[in-house]
């Protein structure tokens, strides 16, 4: 933004803008400062700003109660599973839209992103019931189907609308200056294709990791993923909010930072490439 | 270059995405419409048999459904009222000069990688608790009683948390449409002597009218299925003073083991989330060629 401004004006926006920004940053910032303190600090009745006595008792204590790692490995097999089992299928199929497409190309890509819009309360009564007769209530490859079949209609139009922007033209040229297809591929699609793979990747890894309805429903003890881990800290017991904020923490911060990494091709692809 | 050899190329690329997507919506639709028909509980296994509408005029006649839809719409709305609003403002204001910019984005747009029963539970934990909320010391610092948000305002404490999940998707949807506006137009309508308020109604809100659209349309899909956050939080309580219509089938279906009058509510619930989907589409599909 090259507007020309007094300074005065700009000190004045930009004191404006991080005082909202720290506001809606407040619960992330105040579970950060909670996690490092002992129980009755954290609900003394005069609250202190940073940990007077700091400690890490509190992320100790949470992996003995309900072992973080367990289902933080839960929650990354999940995720990157369910991603890659979603591209598998997605890209072939973005790819033969975006490259040979038909009239009903359009057709076929709205009836996808449809079924992206039927509740999950529609369905979840007799998923339960199949997953219960098939004995996959509670494991994790059935958690991981079940994640592959909701995200796989983003994951489709993310691919297309990356694929859409590959111009028809450089392949051709390549095959005038005589490139076998096997060639063509390696040095000319691949590299153009990798960056929106990559993003549908990481936006994905990211939907599937905070997805917080099927993991709930269809798990219990065994395959519960973080949401699951989590959500066992609802009902408090005696000194808990520190305790409770160190697993909070643990469960948000490696998908806060996949999260600042992919921000920009967030909006392209929950927006299905309407708004780039 | 569509030759007939490529075309079956295509149709065999697709093929995998197409059925398994066909199989997802077709069987357990189906398996829920039928189920809506039946006598059907897991706890008495005597109750069987054909039931006509009987599980529907349960479901919609319980005065629990008035209420949960009454609840999903105020939930729907109020969240959409607050995210678009603020998400315009917020986005304005960080559209301006200012220091910091890449790192502001950063901080605004947190709370959206934060998984929802993760939000529920540090607002009803860490702020909300009238005892050691951070609310609660803050009304305690005003001299006034806490407020005892979950049980005193338990929807309106569901839509400040969901809301505050969404609000940073706003903005960063608004923030991406604002820059995408050209300079020149603005300058231009700086010259002709346009005062900031007039720059805004005419020539920023039409160029933003898409983005709303869109925000409205996808948060919708989102709002509509809110079940985490109440969860954790109320459990649909008091009463059912904080029930959506997800919530009402699940609370119906898995906790009472009824699942002929949950899978109706399955069915009123898809019937539903139709409604919205199909001007969500027009949206869309409107934009795609673009």
């Amino acid at each position: 933004m090259a507007r020309n401004v007094s300074t005065p004006t700009k000190v004045g926006f930009t004191i404006a803008a991080w005082a909202v920004a720290l506001l809606l940053f407040a619960p992330i910032l105040w579970t950060l400062l909670t996690a490092f303190k002992t129980e009755s600090e954290a609900i003394a009745s005069s609250p202190t700003f940073l940990p007077q006595n700091f400690t890490l008792e509190n992320f100790a204590a949470v992996q003995e109660r309900s072992d973080y790692f367990k289902h933080a490995f839960n929650s990354i097999v999940v995720s990157v599973g369910s991603t890659l089992l979603g591209l598998i299928i997605g890209v072939p199929a973005a790819w033969a839209m975006a490259f040979a497409p038909t009239k009903r190309t359009k057709d076929i890509l709205m009836w996808m992103l449809s079924t992206k819009m039927m509740p999950a309360v529609g369905v979840l009564i007799p998923i339960y019931l199949i997953f219960r007769d098939l004995r996959l209530l509670d494991t994790v490859h059935g958690l991981t189907i079940i994640m592959t079949l909701i995200n796989l209609p983003i994951i489709i139009w993310m691919l297309y609308t990356y694929f859409k922007e590959i111009p028809v033209d450089i392949l051709e040229a390549a095959r005038m200056d005589g490139a076998e297809l096997w060639n063509e591929i390696v040095h000319v699609l691949v590299p153009m294709a990798v960056p929106g793979i990559a993003s549908t990747l990481l936006l994905n890894v990211i939907l599937a990791w905070n997805e917080a309805f099927w993991t709930i429903t269809l798990t219990s003890g065994r395959a519960g993923t973080l949401t699951a881990f989590i959500s066992s800290f609802s009902s408090p017991q005696g000194l808990f909010l520190a305790k409770l904020s160190a697993a909070s923490l643990l469960a948000i911060a490696p998908i806060l930072l996949l999260g600042w990494f992919s921000q920009k091709q967030l909006v392209r692809g929950l927006t299905f490439g309407a708004v780039k | 270059m569509a030759t007939a050899q490529t075309r079956t190329l295509a149709r065999t690329m697709m093929a995998p995405a197409v059925i398994v997507l066909l199989l997802w919506m077709a069987v357990p639709l189906a398996m829920t419409i039928w189920f809506s028909f039946q006598n059907y509980s897991l706890i008495n296994p005597l109750m069987t048999g054909f039931a006509g509408w009987a599980n529907y005029e349960y479901v919609i006649g319980d005065p629990s459904f008035t209420q949960s839809l009454i609840n999903t719409l105020i939930l729907v709305g109020g969240v959409l009222l607050i995210t678009v609003i603020g998400g315009i403002f917020l986005a304005l204001l960080l559209d301006q000069p200012l220091w910091g910019q890449g790192l502001l984005r950063i901080v605004v747009i947190s709370p959206f990688f934060v998984m929802p029963p993760v939000a529920a539970l540090i607002w009803k934990n860490g702020f909300m608790h009238p005892g050691y909320g951070m609310l609660g010391h803050l009304w305690k610092f005003f001299g006034l009683q806490p407020v005892d948000w979950f049980n005193q305002y338990p929807l309106f404490s569901v839509v400040v948390i969901v809301a505050w999940q969404w609000l940073p998707f706003a903005t960063l949807i608004f923030l991406t449409a604002l820059q995408s506006l050209s300079e020149e137009q603005r300058e231009a309508a700086e010259m002709d002597g346009a005062n900031a308020i007039n720059r805004f109604w005419y020539i920023i809100m039409p160029h933003m009218a898409r983005s709303v659209t869109i925000v409205i349309l996808i948060q919708t899909i989102f709002l509509l299925g809110i079940f985490a956050e109440i969860r954790v939080t109320t459990g649909g309580g008091p009463g059912y003073a904080s029930t959506n219509i997800a919530f009402l089938v699940f609370r119906t279906g898995i906790l009472s083991n009824d699942i002929g009058a949950g899978s109706a509510g399955g069915v009123v619930a898809v019937i539903i989330a139709n409604i919205v989907a199909i001007f969500l589409m027009r949206a869309v599909g409107k934009n795609l060629d673009a």
